[in-house]
Parts: structure tokens; C-alpha cells; sequence
């Protein structure tokens, strides 16, 4: 297991009268290798959690282990557990600085300490990575289009080489293509590199083409935890919680309704083709 | 990390204080000042306490957490009190080297320090119940006589509440740019002050490039609704005078009263 969080809590402004739960009692193992959706409304407490994980937020109670060792143990080094958790915050192009691309792809690993040689050559394979070739690495990152920018940025963390990565809304503001080709990236890194990855998003229709397992806050609670399958079923709670499962499952619950009895395990259009067209042929 | 900072420490809550319109709170806490400065005797700051008490009460504020506020002014105070209690000349209580307490230094120490006090409690009742926004409200239509002497004070007052409402959204960017770039393993706490000042780079830049970006943002939605300065703008809640108002300006003046009568009496 690479990560395991135990009853988890975090209160903002503790003992001020703007005190405010933020996560209350979360448990959540996160396995090696596993591509896990995390989806709540906005104040769910998603970007919270997310923050616990590589500990730029310390829990108010709580443990959270990673590889079987506490993270709030005593020198225990934040910096390689930051290496090793890459955290990718929403609209992260806002954070590029440097004058151009590659040298703020190489700002992560600089800060590891690691060789001049060592460093480029960890930028090179990040923006490789994320479909970014040489002539891009002499611009400025204010030149770039906003998809573009957003893949410098990711490539900024890649260039930590981090076994697990979370993505807080990856595809905020993008329009359909350069949704697309985000969410296709991620999916490569899990396939290819054999990356752990956490994708936040609140878009059902995002994630459920791409993840294998699914875990829905609401009000600082883990409420679903399960497939994709398994938390559509609940789309009614869901609705519940200012969130909706993706289109087809109402279009498979309609059809259910008029005596069309198509699987509910369908969770997308193509899946939902196929078996609409296996009932037809029977 | 940032997001504890409180900045001008309003407190959410509702009371006949918080409802008042801020130019009667503005003109209070202006009586209250005036007061305390024609203040010196021990009665006349018996009347300054119960008139801070009362108004206290009013503004349903905890106790607890006026108090917070005098934190800050710890060490003036110190600093004030001990000048006052050594360097003034008087009958002499003992004497260390050149320094020498007096009776007379003490009487003024004490009161210089329950001055500053309850300048500090008094000024903090009106921030605690007045929302900036309300507050430069009021200020711009206390001060609306100086416009006619050529004084910008539309202008002026709508700079402020813009700066006062992008406070709270800087913090909160500055703590998400530098969150992002923690965990790009930057560090802005250990190394020597070049270090430090070097660390803020990958901080500063950002920041100032965000700050651009919703300055124009903002200016280009405010031109869009058709601003163009103060000259025959409505409001959408204009400041209005309730009954509340005018029984606190009424008060104010007795209050007033009654404080350089006391003066002139003792």
C-alpha cells in the first residue's frame, strides 16, 4: 500500500468563532499503482485531503502513513515525501515563474539537490512526457496557450519523478481538446510510467471513463467509496450532494423506467452502445 | 498557514452596534478620542469607563476577544508607562542612580496607561462591528464635504475599499503560490537572509503577475457596467439615518457634555 490515511480530521480556525470542520474522520488506503477519482462538490474537503497527502496541511488528528510509516513521525523528511507525492494544484500555470519553460521544469529538481546533468536530463524526460519538444523550451511560459502552459506546469512536478500523483481539477478552464489531451496524459503516466494517480475533479463524465476506483466527499465525509459502477448506482445521493453521476446513467435509468432492461452497470457511451445494441439483436 | 491571519478583524455577529450606521460609529469613537485627551481627573475617567463598558455591551463582541487587541500595543505601553513613571519630577518615592520615581510619575503613568487603553478598546469596537466596505461608506460620505475644495474623495474611498477587498484574495493566493511551489520542494524557511530573499522569487513573481491580471480583469468588468467615477452614482443601499442613529448622536453630545463639565467643574 503507498498510502494509508487513518480517521483523518482537519479544523479550520480551531477555537475562533470561523472554526470550521474541514475533514472529519477520514479513512481512505490508497494501493500502489491504483487510479483513484476523488470527487465532491466544492467546501467537500477534496483539495484539503489532497494537501494532508503530501503535507502542506498538517491534521488536526489523525495519522496518515505512507509505505507503512507515519508521516508526522518525528524527522520524518517532508521534502522526499513531497518528491514522492506530486501534487498538482488547480490552475497550476499559475505558479510558472522562471523566464523560460525548461528552467522552470527544472526548478522541482533542482530543489532536490540533485546534479546539473541529472536535472536537465529529468526535464527533458517530464516535458517529453507531457508531449512538449525542444522548441518549446527557450519560451517564455507566458507565451504558451493555456493548455500548453498547464502541461509545463505538470511537467514541473513529473520532473520530481513522484511515485504517486494527485491532480487537483487538471482540466478547470480547458476547453474539450486540451480536457482531452489532459486527461489522456494522466491516463498514460498510470499506463505507461505505472504511476499511483489521485485525480480531483467534480466532473463525473471526466472521470468515470478513465478510473478504477471512486471515492466521494461531501461536508469533510468519505461517503462512497467503490467503482464506478458501484457509486452511480447511488446517483440519487449523489444528486443529493450538488453532484450528478454522467448523462448516460439517466439515459439508462429512462430507459429502465420504460421497461427497456439495460445493464446499470453502464457507466459510458461506448459501454452503453454495446449493450443497447445486444438487446436490438436478440 | 496564512489563511489564520485574520485583517481587519471584524466580528460576524449581529447587534444594535454592528446595525448602526459607521458615520455614527465614526463620530462616536471621534467623541470618545476627543474625550480621553481632555481627560485628568480620576472621575472624569470613571465616566470614559462606563461609557466604554456600555458601548462594549452594546457591540455583543466577547469580552475575550477585545482584550486580543491590546496585544499589540503591549510594548508601547511598557514603554510609555516606564518613561512616564522614572522621568517625572516630583516628590521623589526611591531613587536608583539617576532614575528616580515619583508620586506625580506615577499618577501620570497610570492614567497614560488606562488612556491608551481605552483609546485602543474604544478605536477597536468600531472595527469589530463595522465591515471595511461599510466603513469606507461612511467615510466617504462623512468627508464628501472635501470634494467641494477639489478632494478625490470618491476616488480615494473606492481605492481603498478595492485594496481592502483584495487583501483577504491576495492572502489566499500568495498561500496557494507558495503551497504549490512546497511542493515543488521549494523551502522558504531555512538559509541565511540572501537565501530567504532568493526563495521568494518563484513567490513574488507569480503573485505580481496574478495581482496584474486581476487589476485589468477588474477594471475592464467595472467599464463594462459603465463606471466612470463618483459624479451622480446611486447607491444600492444608501447610508440612511435610523431612530437607533439619532438616540447614539444624542448620547454622544451628552456623553460630551457631561465629560468638560466634569473638567471645567473639577
Amino acid at each position: 500500500m503507498a498510502i494509508e490515511i487513518k480517521k483523518l480530521n482537519h479544523i479550520y480556525g480551531q477555537d475562533t468563532i470561523f472554526q470550521q470542520y474541514a475533514l472529519k474522520n477520514v479513512d481512505l488506503t490508497v494501493e500502489d499503482g491504483e487510479f483513484i477519482g476523488l470527487i465532491g462538490h466544492t467546501g467537500s474537503g477534496k483539495s484539503t485531503l489532497t494537501q494532508h497527502l503530501n503535507g502542506l496541511l498538517k491534521a488536526t488528528d489523525g495519522d496518515i502513513l505512507y509505505n507503512g510509516e507515519s508521516i508526522y513521525r518525528e524527522g520524518f523528511s517532508m521534502k522526499t515525501l513531497r518528491s514522492k507525492v506530486g501534487l498538482v494544484f488547480q490552475y497550476p500555470e499559475h505558479q510558472l515563474f522562471e523566464v523560460d519553460v525548461f528552467s522552470d521544469v527544472c526548478f522541482g529538481p533542482k530543489n532536490l539537490g540533485l546534479a546539473q546533468d541529472e536535472i536537465e536530463a529529468r526535464a527533458k524526460e517530464a516535458l517529453e512526457l507531457v508531449g512538449l519538444d525542444e522548441s518549446f523550451y527557450k519560451l517564455s511560459p507566458f507565451e504558451l496557450s493555456g493548455g500548453q502552459k498547464r502541461r509545463v506546469a505538470i511537467a514541473g512536478v513529473l520532473a520530481m519523478k513522484p511515485e504517486v500523483l494527485i491532480l487537483d481539477e487538471p482540466t478547470a478552464g480547458l476547453d474539450p481538446k486540451g480536457r482531452d489531451d489532459i486527461l489522456g496524459l494522466v491516463a498514460k503516466l498510470h499506463e505507461e510510467q505505472k504511476m499511483t494517480i489521485i485525480l480531483v475533479s467534480h466532473s463525473m463524465e471526466d472521470v468515470a471513463k478513465y478510473v478504477s476506483r471512486l471515492v466521494v466527499m461531501n461536508r469533510g465525509e468519505k461517503v462512497f467509496d467503490g467503482t464506478p459502477k458501484e457509486v452511480f448506482r447511488h446517483y440519487k445521493e449523489l444528486e443529493a450532494m450538488g453532484l450528478a453521476a454522467p448523462q448516460i446513467t439517466y439515459v439508462v435509468q429512462a430507459l429502465r423506467a420504460r421497461g427497456i432492461m439495460i445493464s446499470e452497470d453502464v457507466t459510458t457511451v461506448e459501454e452503453a452502445r454495446d449493450e443497447i445494441l445486444k438487446l436490438w439483436r436478440k | 498557514m496564512l489563511r489564520d491571519i485574520t485583517l481587519g478583524q471584524y466580528y460576524p455577529i449581529d447587534s444594535v452596534m454592528h446595525r448602526m450606521d459607521p458615520r455614527t460609529k465614526l463620530f462616536g469613537t471621534m467623541v470618545y478620542i476627543v474625550s480621553l485627551f481632555i481627560a485628568d481627573s480620576l472621575l472624569v475617567y470613571v465616566a470614559a469607563a462606563l461609557f466604554l463598558v456600555a458601548a462594549i455591551r452594546m457591540s455583543k463582541v466577547p469580552v475575550k476577544f477585545m482584550v486580543r487587541g491590546l496585544k499589540s500595543i503591549v510594548v508601547l505601553l511598557l514603554i510609555s508607562v516606564s518613561f512616564n513613571l522614572f522621568l517625572t519630577p516630583g516628590t521623589p518615592i526611591f531613587k536608583i542612580g539617576f532614575l528616580q520615581m515619583t508620586w506625580e510619575g506615577v499618577e501620570f503613568a497610570g492614567f497614560m496607561a488606562v488612556r491608551l487603553i481605552f483609546l485602543v478598546l474604544g478605536s477597536t469596537i468600531l472595527t469589530l462591528t463595522t465591515t471595511p466596505n461599510h466603513l469606507t461608506d461612511g467615510l466617504e460620505k462623512s468627508l464628501g464635504f472635501l470634494g467641494k475644495v477639489g478632494v478625490p474623495v470618491h476616488e480615494v474611498s473606492m481605492m481603498m475599499s478595492i485594496a481592502l477587498r483584495f487583501i483577504p484574495i491576495l492572502i489566499e493566493e500568495t498561500d496557494k503560490i507558495m503551497k504549490a511551489q512546497m511542493a515543488r520542494g521549494a523551502d522558504f524557511e531555512s538559509g541565511n537572509l540572501i537565501q530567504k530573499a532568493k526563495a521568494m522569487v518563484p513567490l513574488l513573481v507569480p503573485l505580481f503577475i496574478s495581482a496584474f491580471r486581476r487589476a485589468t480583469d477588474l477594471a475592464m468588468a467595472m467599464e463594462a457596467r459603465c463606471y466612470r467615477g463618483g459624479d451622480g452614482r446611486t447607491k444600492m443601499k444608501p447610508l440612511r439615518y435610523e431612530t437607533r442613529d439619532r438616540v447614539a448622536y444624542l448620547v454622544c453630545f451628552l456623553y460630551l457634555t457631561v465629560m468638560i463639565g466634569l473638567k471645567i467643574i473639577l
